[in-house]
Order: structure tokens, then sequence, then C-alpha cells
């Protein structure tokens, strides 16, 4: 769903019983680790729980007995138990950080394993950003949920049993009174919780919008400018700021109940076992240090309670984020390489026997589309935007699979070759030319890992470069930058040239390949374009007529369909739509010509 | 670091400051007297055996508890109030300002750094003003407090506590130094392995063209793997700190519980004051375990707000320079004289001088590189001529507001830059126009057709996060954006390039016929874009090689002619020769 940067993405957040019992899986492997983990954290817990414990002994049997060497020894005793605990709780942090951060590093790298196989048609759904949330933002936000789970959640779960066993078998009566405050908060902390929840699910989504907006801003900042639209930005912007900002008040009103509900129930129920715990001792059930270490469980008791509601709103999140997870490795690549596919040297035959193609399963792309072009061919396709140029290069390259008839190469289907072979021995120059960070000596590389320096020299005198690169100040180590910034539309198309030449492709396929590069350059680019194209099949979509002229074979596209084929001079003879577009060039002359025919 | 708009932000929001800090130290005054309740409870009530004391002193905690909930709630709310108000303030101050910088500051600075000053080092002075600084005064207030009345209960006790206090503080410090120069190192790291997934997705289909997929799974499994050993690392600092503070919090109130004891005993102290002296004890280690983090939470809101201030001392764009001339009417007319562009010492024009005249049309050609998208933005006055002077009907543009000369100027830049919006938003970009011009512009770029079969026409979204569209109908529509404002000057910065010749013709030939009182200044590489212009000229190495009009510069026989017979092969050379 397609939506306006004014608006906000839908969000959705619910916690799933399969996601958790596929996330378990991931923990299966370290079960030993886990293992230890906890009872690491049983330790630091018990000696946490044993403090108030020794706090009333301490009082009630050797302050009372005036037992100053039973006083020392439990400090001594206290000291050792505190430090074993330290110790502990140092090798759980250890521990357990490599066992969530390996986790991590597994699930994130499976991830990206996956969506590096999966076909073209998963990306172009979706924007870059979206595919990266997954990859980054939504695996750290699984981070928290492991770290969480195994820190807190079951720790705190634990701590909740243990303190209140502890103060029932310490007096079951002044543990029911001491509680008594409980159910009214639980269902007060989680209400609050509940309703903030939603209310947090707007802001993050207000908030993720203006950065979205603002983001755009300064990619678009030129037009901006250009249209003098600074000020009707400046006022959405404004606006979204202000629905964020109005959205976190609102979110904050409800969750800043929080803490003081939890401090009114935590005094109220303090008082409560004063009240009763008083009487208690002046009748002799109990005594003074009992409810002092009483008051101290007390606090160890809320504590984890509104760590856990803290919690559930934070895992309902991570929940979310793993869902979205699941769902791209759901997501089965359409191009699969078949177990008995073969490696080949390609020659460069290429054969489309009644190829039939659609996107999206109804509006027919191709339709019925046969030719054949031998190796060593030269082939200009020519039709208009949207005729079905591009598809038939995406079916040669198998970024789909055609649904009727076959596309074979030498012969051999297409999908009985093995993927990374097929694609080495294509090279494939896209309109778009899209250069990776780094600098240009290993943006050419990336045609080739292996080329040496000097082979990449070679390539770039041969593609014209060679002139513009060694002018920069740092030659073939300058750094492109982010989507080639630095260099102009056609420098970026001669480098990317170079990075298809130096793979030396057998089928070279030309998407409108050079079409920013200036005239001058284009000019000596054509002079050596036969030395280029020497040996191998081409596939050139152009819309210079100098380069379709002098192809071995041209396709006239149209609709999906291929509605003429021949030599430019046969085309030109049979007058059809081939000789409509050429002459429509020309149109400055055509009433000259005209009255010259008359 | 004058930061005219934090201070402001702070001016205007201060109410919501001073209440949060008044509750916040009332409710700390109350939290005081817990303690002293609770003691006065052991010792006279239940050791002393005065039960009717008893009633009072809960009432009192009651009321106590009460007033804290009540003054808690408001402190928070306050707080979030404030920190709020200012951080969206700075923020608007801020892309306002951003807003107003010259073209060269953003060809220096990229997206990703403007972002994180607007985002995270705002969210930074947010998290200070908001929550850190609050905190900070209420530890302060607390440590003090209790200290004095710690110093009340036991002098000898208090001084032997206090003994430990500065080595809690100094690994919680030492843990913060730590911990966040391990967390910076994580921070770079995670930013390269979103760079290099970003990349690689970004670029996918050269990936797949190149069957390159393993490649860039290892080269991401290294810094994923990276990311890993710092984020343990990470761990292995926390816990190298981490438990002794814990350790060294748990025997202070330890000591105090077994030396009170011994006081107790020797009857120096009573019980009640025992445990509320222990209870002091943690309220004031407590503020000396959130040291490290306090000190580290500031250093970081500073550095930031430096790094916010460098962008509001970012000089904008001057409205005039010299003495204001106001236009009546702006007709179109252009002239350079001299004109030269330098480019760090280098010059990107040199010379430049062109004449103009109202409803003509400029073509300009040359080489990438050549400075032609230079010249086009120094008319829009987007960067500042070195030498020469630009006019616009006789007034040099550095009289004209930016605001007066930008709006008579409509530019179709080379990059095609689309907003997630609606095709209309899109076109319109804020400023009122009739419908009938954005059809008619719609229909001059050729896209009319295109957009009616649109999902949902002119309010189907586009952009990043809206339908994707080909290059092609990109173009058309950046040209309808440019056609609609009618602005006497329209500029085309090679636009034709990604259209088709039969579309390229027509676009050509209806913007001739709509739009041809406009003056116009055409970039491109194809003749047919340039043949019928006014005045061609030719750039090469920033200066003009060749100049005329079409027939003109075929004569010439020079590089013009190379191009054109290049363009049209032999066979329509041989046949205009004929013609001539």
């Amino acid at each position: 769903m397609p939506y306006s940067l004014r608006e906000d993405e839908k969000l959705e957040e619910k916690v799933n019983i399969d996601i958790i019992k596929r996330l378990l899986k991931y923990l299966k492997p370290y079960k030993k680790e886990v293992a230890i983990v906890l009872l690491l954290v049983g330790i630091v817990m018990a000696v946490e729980l044993a403090n108030p414990y020794f706090l009333k002994i301490t009082i009630d049997r050797y302050i009372k007995d005036k037992d100053t060497r039973g006083l020392i020894s439990i400090g001594v005793l206290l000291l050792i138990l505190n430090l074993v605990s330290a110790l502990c709780a140092r090798a759980r942090i250890i521990r357990m950080s490599s066992v969530t951060n390996r986790i991590l590093l597994d699930i994130r790298q499976d991830l990206y394993n996956h969506i590096q196989r999966l076909s073209l048609s998963f990306f172009d759904e979706r924007p870059v950003g979206k595919i990266l949330a997954r990859v980054i933002g939504d695996v750290n936000s699984l981070h928290n949920l492991f770290t969480m789970s195994i820190t807190n959640l079951i720790p705190d779960i634990a701590m909740i049993i243990a303190t209140s066993v502890i103060m029932f078998s310490l007096n079951a009566k002044l543990a029911l009174v001491a509680l008594s405050t409980l159910p009214v908060l639980v269902i007060t902390l989680f209400s609050i919780q509940i309703i903030s929840r939603k209310r947090w699910q707007v802001v993050r989504k207000k908030n993720s919008t203006l950065n979205a907006f603002t983001h755009e801003n300064f990619s678009g900042i030129r037009v901006i400018k250009y249209f003098t639209a600074e000020r009707y930005r400046f006022n959405i912007f404004n606006e979204l700021a202000w629905d964020l900002r109005s959205a976190f008040v609102r979110a904050v009103r409800i969750n800043d109940l929080f803490w003081p509900m939890v401090d009114f129930s935590w005094g109220l129920g303090t008082v409560i076992t004063f009240y009763f715990g008083v009487r208690m001792i002046n009748s002799g059930n109990i005594t003074v240090g009992l409810l002092v270490a009483f008051t101290n469980y007390i606090a160890m008791f809320w504590r984890p309670i509104t760590d856990l509601s803290n919690l559930f709103n934070n895992l309902v999140t991570s929940m979310a984020s793993a869902e979205r997870i699941f769902e791209i490795l759901d997501i089965n690549p359409q191009i699969i390489e078949r177990d008995n596919a073969i490696d080949v040297e390609i020659k460069g035959g290429v054969e489309f026997r009644n190829v039939s193609f659609s996107y999206d399963g109804e509006k027919k792309v191709l339709d019925n589309v046969s030719f054949k072009v031998n190796p060593g061919e030269k082939v200009a396709l020519v039709g208009h935007t949207g005729a079905g140029k591009t598809t038939i290069i995406n079916l040669i390259c198998r970024f789909y699979d055609a649904q009727e008839g076959e596309v074979l190469i030498d012969g051999i289907n297409i999908k009985d070759i093995k993927l990374e072979c097929l694609r080495r021995q294509i090279g494939v120059m896209l309109q778009d030319t899209f250069l990776f960070s780094g600098s240009i000596l290993d943006n050419i590389k990336y045609g080739r890992l292996d080329a040496n320096d000097e082979e990449v020299v070679q390539i770039a005198r041969w593609v014209y470069a060679h002139s513009f690169i060694s002018s920069l100040e740092k030659g073939y180590d300058t750094d492109i930058r982010e989507r080639g910034l630095r260099l102009s539309t056609g420098q970026r198309q001669l480098v990317s040239l170079a990075r298809t030449l130096i793979a030396d492709p057998k089928i070279l396929i030309l998407d409108e390949a050079t079409a920013s590069v200036d005239t001058s350059t284009e000019r000596l680019l054509q002079k050596g374009i036969s030395k280029l194209l020497e040996g191998r099949t081409a596939f050139i979509i152009a819309h210079r007529l100098s380069t379709i002229q002098s192809s071995d074979k041209i396709l006239v596209v149209e609709n999906g369909k291929i509605v003429e084929m021949g030599k430019h001079d046969e085309l030109m003879e049979k007058k059809g739509i081939y000789y409509t577009m050429f002459m429509s060039q020309f149109r400055y002359w055509e009433d000259k010509e005209k009255n010259l025919v008359s | 670091m004058d930061l005219e708009s934090l201070r402001r932000g702070i001016r205007k929001n201060l109410v919501f400051f001073v209440l949060s800090i008044l509750f916040s130290i009332l409710a700390l005054s109350l939290d005081m007297f817990n303690p002293r309740i609770v003691q006065e409870i052991i010792d006279g009530v239940i050791i002393g055996g005065r039960m009717e004391d008893l009633s009072r002193l809960l009432l009192f905690l009651s009321i106590i508890t009460l007033s804290r909930v009540l003054l808690g709630y408001g402190r928070g709310y306050f707080m979030d109030l404030g920190g709020s108000a200012l951080a969206s303030d700075i923020r608007v101050d801020l892309l306002k300002h951003l807003q107003t910088l010259p073209l060269s500051f953003f060809d220096q600075i990229n997206t990703g750094e403007l972002m994180s000053r607007i985002k995270e080092d705002i969210d930074n002075v947010w998290f200070t003003f908001g929550f850190a600084l609050m905190f900070f005064v209420e530890q302060v207030f607390y440590f003090i407090i209790a200290g004095i009345i710690l110093f009340g209960i036991n002098r000898e006790l208090t001084l032997l506590i206090v003994l430990l206090l500065p080595i809690i503080g100094y690994i919680a410090y030492k843990l913060e130094v730590r911990i966040d120069k391990v967390y910076g190192e994580i921070s770079d790291q995670g930013v390269r392995l979103n760079t290099t997934a970003q990349e690689d997705i970004a670029g996918i289909r050269v990936v797949k063209s190149f069957g390159r997929e393993r490649h860039e799974i290892e080269k991401f499994f290294r810094e994923n793997h990276r990311n890993y050993e710092l984020n343990v690392k990470q761990a292995k600092t926390l816990a190298s700190y981490g438990p002794w503070m814990d350790f060294l919090t748990n025997i202070s109130i330890a000591i105090a519980i077994t030396i009170g004891g011994l006081f107790v005993i020797r009857e120096t102290m009573s019980v009640g004051t025992l445990v509320a002296f222990s209870t002091y004890v943690s309220m004031l280690v407590w503020p000396m375990r959130m040291l490290g983090w306090l000190i580290n939470a500031l250093s970081q809101c500073r550095a930031s707000l430096k790094k916010i201030d460098r962008f509001f001392k970012e000089k904008p764009e001057r409205e005039v320079i010299g003495n204001p001339v106001m236009l009546k009417e702006i007709r179109g007319n252009v002239s350079f004289r001299d004109v030269s562009f330098k480019y760090k010492d280098e010059y990107v024009l040199k010379n430049i001088n062109f004449e103009l005249k109202e409803g003509k049309t400029l073509a300009i050609m040359g080489t990438t590189g050549s400075g032609k998208t230079t010249l086009i933005n120094l008319i829009g006055r987007f960067y500042e001529p070195w030498e020469g002077e630009i006019l616009l009907d006789g007034v040099d543009i550095k009289n004209i507001s930016l605001e007066v000369l930008r709006s008579a100027i409509s530019y179709v830049p080379q990059d095609v830059f689309l907003f997630s919006d609606t095709v209309l938003e899109n076109i319109r970009l804020g400023s009122q126009v009739p419908e009938e011009e954005i059809i008619k512009a719609l229909e001059t770029a050729r896209a009319y057709n295109f957009v009616m079969n649109l999902p949902e026409g002119l309010d189907t979204i586009v952009g990043e996060r809206g339908l994707g569209l080909s290059g092609g109908q990109k173009q058309r529509l950046s040209i309808a954006r440019a056609l609609v404002r009618r602005a006497r000057i329209l500029i085309l910065d090679d636009v034709t390039s990604s259209l088709d010749m039969e579309t390229e013709h027509y676009v050509q030939r209806a913007i001739e016929k709509h739009y041809g009182d406009f003056t116009k200044i055409i970039i491109a590489h194809r003749v047919s874009a340039v043949k019928n212009a006014d005045e061609i000229i030719i750039l090469e190495n920033g200066e003009i090689v060749e100049r005329g009009t079409h027939q003109e510069l075929l004569a010439l026989r020079g590089r013009y002619f190379d191009i054109y017979q290049e363009q049209y092969g032999k066979y329509i050379l041989d046949f205009e020769e004929e013609m001539v």
C-alpha cells in the first residue's frame, strides 16, 4: 500500500505463539549455556534474597542477645556471599551476552543470505529502506527480546515466586496483609500499559513519518530550492513536529501515572504492614527483625512486578519485529537453481521460443515472443517505453522466469544452467547506473574480482574513461561516495561500462548504456565499440540511431510482441513501424522531403 | 557556544521546568521523613510500647505517600511537557535554518549527517533537559540531605560509609567512560553494517547481474561478525565494573548494619535508628552509582549541542547583495557578462558571455563536466559567480531578492526527484495552480495519459514510498512540474535523455506551441533537441568554444558538425547536403 509522507504507516503488534516457538528454536543449540546462565542468575538472586533475612537474624538474635562475635561473623558472611554473587553476576553477563549476540549474528546472517537469494520482484515491490529496517532495526529489536527474556523475564518471575514463598513461610498472615494491595496495583499497572501502548504506537508512527519526511526534504533539497518551496515544506514539517509532540504528550499523560501508582501501592502496603505488624509484635506473634525484613521483602517483591509490566510492552514490540523477520524468511525465491544444473562455457546463441511473461500474473508484458540470435550477432531492441524491451533482457539474465515458452542459450534451456555460471558470462549495463561507494578501481574490479590494476586501466582506456579518471586528484583511487555523487551521470555510465566489460562477458546487454555520455565521448566510444563487441553477442537498447543502424538485427517490440525483425535497410524498405519511428526523428526535414519528392 | 535557539526554547518552556523541579524537591523532602517515621514506630511504638502513637504515625506515612504520588506525577508530566516542547522548538528552528542555507552547503554534506543532527542530537538535548538534568538536581539534593541526616544520627559511622563513596563513584565513572567508548565503536559499526546492507540492496540488480551474491554475503558477514565482537566486548566491560558496584553498595549497607549493630549492643544507638540509618545509607550510595551515567549524559549533550550549533552558525543565502531593486514585471532577458566561476581554485566557468532575449531559446552543449549545470545554477543565484555579472532584464541579479528571482525561473533538473506524495502535490509543490493549468502542463509533457491511467489518477502517491514509475515517466512529471509555474524563464537540464525519440520530439513541439513565449535554456546532448534554438553554445572546460545557430555551426565544420554527423549518420547528411 503506497502512502504519502503526510500520513503514517500502519503498524500492527500482537503476540503470537508460533513466533515464540520459532524463536526458541534459535536458542536450542545453546541449551547448556542457557542453563548455566540461569543457574548463575539463581545464585545472584539467592544472595539478594538472603540479605534481608540476615538483617532479621542480626536484629532478632545477635543484637538482642548482645552477641558481638556473632554479629561480626554474620557481617563477614555477608561480605563473602556478596563477593560470590558479584563473581557470578560477572560470569552471567559475559556468558549471556555471548549467547544472545551469537543468536543475533545467526538470525541476521540467515536473513541476509535469504534476501540475497530472493528474486528481483521482491526488491521491486519494496523500497530499500524497508528491507533495511528488517535486517538492521528488527534484528536489533530481537536482541532486546532475547536479553530481556533471559536477564529479566525469567529472574523476575522467579523473584516474585521466591519472595512470596519466603514471606509466606516467615509469616503467612503478615504476608497476606503485606500483599493486599497487589491485585489493585497489578490491574492498574497493566491497564496503564495497555492504554499507553496504543498511544506510544502513535508516537512511533509519527516519529517515523517525521524522520522520513525530513530525510526526503534533504534528499530533494535541490528541487525545493529550485521551486522556492521552502515555506511549503517547512509548514508541513512544522505540522508533523507538532503532531509528534501532541502524540507524545498524550502518551505520557497516561504513562507518567505508572511510577506514582507503584509508589502509591508500595507506600500503602507498607502502612498496612506496619499497622498489623505492630499489633502482631505486641501479641508476641512476630519479632521486630521479622517486621523489618518483611518491609525489605515487600520492596523486592514490587520491583519485578513493575519490571514485568514494563517488559510487556517491549515484548509485544519485539514480537512484531520477529514476525516481520519471519515473514521475509518465509518468502520463497522464485528463481530456483535446479539440482542438476550444469556449468557451461557460453558461446552466445540466444533463442526465445514462444515466450510469454507477466509481472503480476494479469497483464502480459511479453506475448508469444520468438526469435533467434546467433553467437556474435549485434541485436538492437527498438520500441516505445513500456513495450517490453527491458523484460526481454530480464529474461535472458534469468532475473525472472517466463510463465510460458522457453529461453535457450546455445540450445540449452536457461533453467538447466547454474545461475552464477549464467550471470557471470552475461554482462548487463543498466539504464540506471549504480556504483558502490569505494574507489573507482574497486568499482571496476567488481566485474572481475581477481582483475589486476593494469587490466582495469586497459579496460578504462577502451571505454574512454581513462582520461577523466586520471584527471581526478586521486585517479583510480578516487572515492566514488555513495551512489557516485561526485561523478556526472555520463562518467558514471563509463565506469559502469568498464565494470561490465572487465568480466569479459560472452553476451553483452546494453540498456540505454550511454544515454548520458556526452556526444564526443560517445563518438569515441562508437569508434571503439566494434572492438568492444568483438566476439560477443550484444543486445542493445538505445535511442540513438547511429547505434541502431549498424546492428546485425533489429527487433521492433510493441505491446509485448515482436512486430518487425531485420536489418536497418530491410526495415526501412518495408516502410512499417520502424520506418515511422526512424523518420520521426527527422520530422524537421519531413516537409522538405515531401516537397523534394513531389 | 551561543545557542540562541536553545536559550529561547528554555525561556519559552521555563514554567514547565521550574514546576517540575519544584515538585521534585517537595517530593524528595517528604521522602526524607519516611525512615524517621519507621524509626519512631520501632523505637517508640514497638519497643517503647506507646501504642497510641501508631495511628498518628501511620497517618503521617499515608499523607506523605499520597502527596508524593501527586507530586511525582506532576514532576514527571511537567518534565515531559518541557522536554518535548524544547526538542520540538529546536528541531523546527534547525530545519527552518537549514532550508535557508546555500546549495554549496548541501554539496558537502550527506543526508545521513543532517539526519543525525536533527534526530539523534536533538533527542540527546531532549533527554538531558527533559530527564538527566532533572535527575541530576534530584540526586544532588538526595545526597546532601541524606548526608546531613546521617551525620546527625551518627558521625563515626557516617564517616566510615562516606569513605566507600568515592570508590563507588570512581568505578561508576570509569564504567561509563569505557562503555561509552565501546558504545561509540558499536554505533560506528552499526553505521557500517547499515551501509553495507543498504548498498547491496540498492544495487541488487548489479549484484545479481554479476552473480556476486556470495561476495556480498561474505562482505556482510565480516561486518556482522565485527558487530558481534563489539557487542560481546561491551558486555565484558559491563561485567568488569557493574557487579563490583553492586557489591560495594550491598557491602556498605552490611557494614552499616554490622557496625551499627555493635553500637546498639553497646546501647549507644536504638534499633529503630539502626533501621533508619541503613535506609539513609542506601539513599546516600545511590546517587554515587548514577554519577558516571550522569556525567556521561551531560557530556554527550554538550557534544550534541556543539554539533547543532555548528549548523546554526552556517551562513544562510543572502537575500539581496547590494541595493535591492524591485522589478515590477519580469520579462525574461538574461545576459551573462564575463562570468567566471571557481570551485576550489579551479575554473569551472571562464568568461561566459551571452545575451538571451525574452522568448528566445539558448541551447548549451558540451562534454560531461564542462560546466553546463553550473552555468544554469548561477542564474538562480544558487551559487554566486566569482567574477562578472549576470543580468535579468538589465538588473544585476545580486540586487534582486532571491524569492523574486527564483520564482521567475523554472528548472527541470537532470536528476529527477519526486517526493513521496501525490502526483498533484508533486506538481504543485505548495503553489496554488488552477486545475486546467495542471492538465495543460501534463499534456505538454506527454504525461496526461499515463497519469490518468494510474490507479488514482492525480491523487496517486508516487516517490520512494509510492507507486514505482519508470525513469521516463518521472522525467515527464518533472517537466510538468516546471511548466505549471509559468515562470518567464524555463531551464531544461538534459531532460530528454530518458525519453524516447518520439516523446522527445512531441514534448519539444508541445512546449514550443503552448509555452513559446518563455525564455528557454536547454542543455542537451542530442542535436535534435537543440537545432531549433536561437543560439547554440558549445562549452568545453568551462569556456565557450563554438557558438551560433544550427546552420552557422554546421557551416563551421567544427565540433558541432562532428557531433551532428555522428548522431545522424552518413545517410541524412548526404540527404541534407543535397537539399542545401
